[in-house]
């Protein structure tokens, strides 16, 4: 298990005095797609503000070997995290266009601009909204450009908290198609929280199950969408 | 009976219809309307900057700015240096400082947190301006402006002084210069990224709290070069600036609070409808309510102001 790429120890996590995550323990390996299921109020959407130093934590988070815990967001982002929050990801009242070159703030190279017209490729949406305040687009459009913001970034773990929040069910299909492709084609690591568990656990490497603060199941993907338990609570057959 | 009614009425406003129709009257208290209102223009713009990138007034900026022109008065009178170069002094000055107070007092709260900053606010308007007291007296004193005297263009009583001129001018270079830092630099972006989305904008890797921090110090350098256009037509002395708070109050809110074109637009009506009402109905005690007056009818008819954004938010 030493190659995986992010390895957490010991997750901690509270709100003021409401805990959260009660000492939870996950790793995604390098290259590999990883989904968080649980109910809600299990803490999944802790867990991944946790990565990024938006909420206080103790234990340990290592990515690549490195200790996360006790940086703050601007660093963590700097060593290649990004995280498409749940719902609200974008800047509403920033144009398309800038919402990207924001999402590319902290990087240096000069290859920003290509980046931003091989989202709008892939995106084409957005390609034709480029100049539009990101407030006026769609549901769905906000998603899309969330996620192209996140990948602004070339982040080398992205972190999405429930990307089919709030889209039709071919839009979430096509969306996860994308992310499976970018994952093969640029190996980016991502940990997904996810409602939509079949879909989830269907491109999915590896698959934990939170229940209130802890992590109640873990294991390969596939394994987990036979399990009897999981596919009773989650998958709802 | 109908004109015995309107002369009544005249007569309590003391308005002469001599005055009415002086057309060079007019014009004069029109061109003066427009150099205040620029000068109130530019208080608003540091007002709606800091509204726009934390969503509350910071009502120190009126006191940064009277430390500002007290340091404007220390730069020029005193030190001897030409105004126009006091004025830059101070303006970095008044920035530093105003850095250095963010930094101390407004960033250990929560910026989400409104209420706790505003009052923070309140507390620094009454120390800052107790403080230049305390330093610099209550004796009034005048201050240069960094205009010539003197108006290239007049008719009769009706003069466009260099001071309407460089009013104007320099308000509308502001903005013009706020504009392109804004929409043309990485810390531009960064600022408005901060304004838009906080949770994101930390999610992206922007230092918000460096970056609320310069949006005060650029703030409090526009503020001190409102006051120092402003206060060579007063006097100076330590609660002038509360006096232009209130009535860039008065733009900023007409303008709708987060827009830079609202808020000067706002700052010359409020400063043409204070020299007008002044003048016509001669109320010169009341000039102060006729900003607060602003305030209430925006706040009842639009409470968004002339440019203001209503927020949608998808829940």
């Amino acid at each position: 298990m030493s190659a995986d790429y992010l390895e957490v120890r010991g997750l901690k996590a509270a709100y003021g005095d409401i805990r959260v995550l009660h000492g939870i323990d996950f790793s995604v390996a390098e290259g590999q797609i990883a989904v968080i299921l649980g109910a809600n109020g299990a803490g999944k959407t802790t867990t991944l503000r946790a990565l990024c130093a938006m909420v206080a934590v103790e234990g340990s988070i290592r990515l690549a070997g490195e200790e996360l815990a006790g940086r703050r967001t601007a660093d963590i982002v700097r060593r290649g995290v990004a995280h498409v929050p749940q719902g609200r990801g974008t800047f509403p009242d920033l144009s398309v266009d800038e919402n990207l070159l924001a999402g590319a703030f902290v990087r240096t190279d000069g290859q920003v601009r290509a980046d931003a017209e091989r989202w709008y490729e892939a995106f084409p949406v957005l390609g034709e909204r480029r100049s539009q305040a990101a407030g006026s687009l769609s549901g769905g459009e906000q998603q899309m450009l969330a996620i192209a913001r996140a990948l602004m970034l070339r982040p080398t773990l992205l972190l999405l908290d429930e990307p089919s929040l709030g889209l039709a069910p071919m839009i979430t299909r096509s969306l996860f198609e994308q992310l499976t492709a970018i994952n093969a084609e640029a190996g980016t690591t991502m940990l997904v929280v996810e409602q939509n568990a079949a879909l989830a656990l269907g491109v999915a490497d590896r698959a934990y199950v939170l229940e209130a603060g802890e992590v109640a199941l873990s294991g390969p993907a596939g394994e987990l969408a036979a399990d009897d338990n999981v596919r009773r609570a989650y998958l709802g057959y | 009976m109908a004109t015995d009614g309107l002369a009544s009425l005249l007569g309590v406003f003391d308005i002469s219809l001599d005055k009415l129709s002086n057309g060079e009257l007019w014009l004069a208290q029109f061109f003066r309307g427009l150099s205040d209102g620029a000068t109130y223009a530019s208080v608003a713009l540091a007002l709606v900057m800091i509204y726009k990138s934390t969503g509350f007034i910071n009502f120190a900026q009126g006191s940064l700015a009277l430390l500002g022109v007290y340091l404007v008065y220390v730069f020029s009178v005193e030190q001897g240096l030409p105004v126009a170069v006091a004025v830059v002094c101070a303006m970095v000055a008044s920035a530093a400082v105003a850095a250095f107070v963010e930094r101390v007092f407004i960033r250990p709260f929560p910026p989400d947190h409104v209420l706790p900053l505003v009052i923070v606010t309140l507390g620094l308007l009454l120390i800052i301006d107790s403080a230049v007291g305390i330093v610099w007296g209550f004796r009034t004193r005048s201050l240069p402006s960094m205009f010539p005297r003197g108006a290239p263009i007049e008719w009769g009583i009706a003069q466009l002084t260099w001071r309407t001129i460089g009013n104007l001018g320099t308000v509308f270079a502001v903005v013009g210069l706020l504009y392109l830092l804004l929409s043309r630099t990485k810390t531009g972006l960064a600022f408005r990224a901060v304004s838009s989305n906080l949770e994101s904008a930390r999610l992206v890797g922007i230092r918000v709290g460096p970056t609320l921090g310069f949006g005060w110090a650029l703030a409090a350098a526009i503020g001190t070069l409102g006051g120092a256009l402003v206060v060579p037509d007063l006097l100076l002395e330590p609660s002038i600036m509360l006096r232009v708070l209130i009535f860039s109050l008065a733009a900023a809110a007409l303008g709708g609070l987060d827009s830079m074109v609202g808020a000067v637009l706002g700052g010359l009506v409020v400063g043409l409808a204070r020299n007008l009402l002044v003048t016509f109905l001669d109320l010169s005690e009341l000039a102060l309510a006729t900003a607060v007056a602003v305030i209430l009818v925006v706040l009842l008819v639009r409470p968004t102001g002339l440019f203001g954004s209503t927020r949608v938010e998808r829940v």
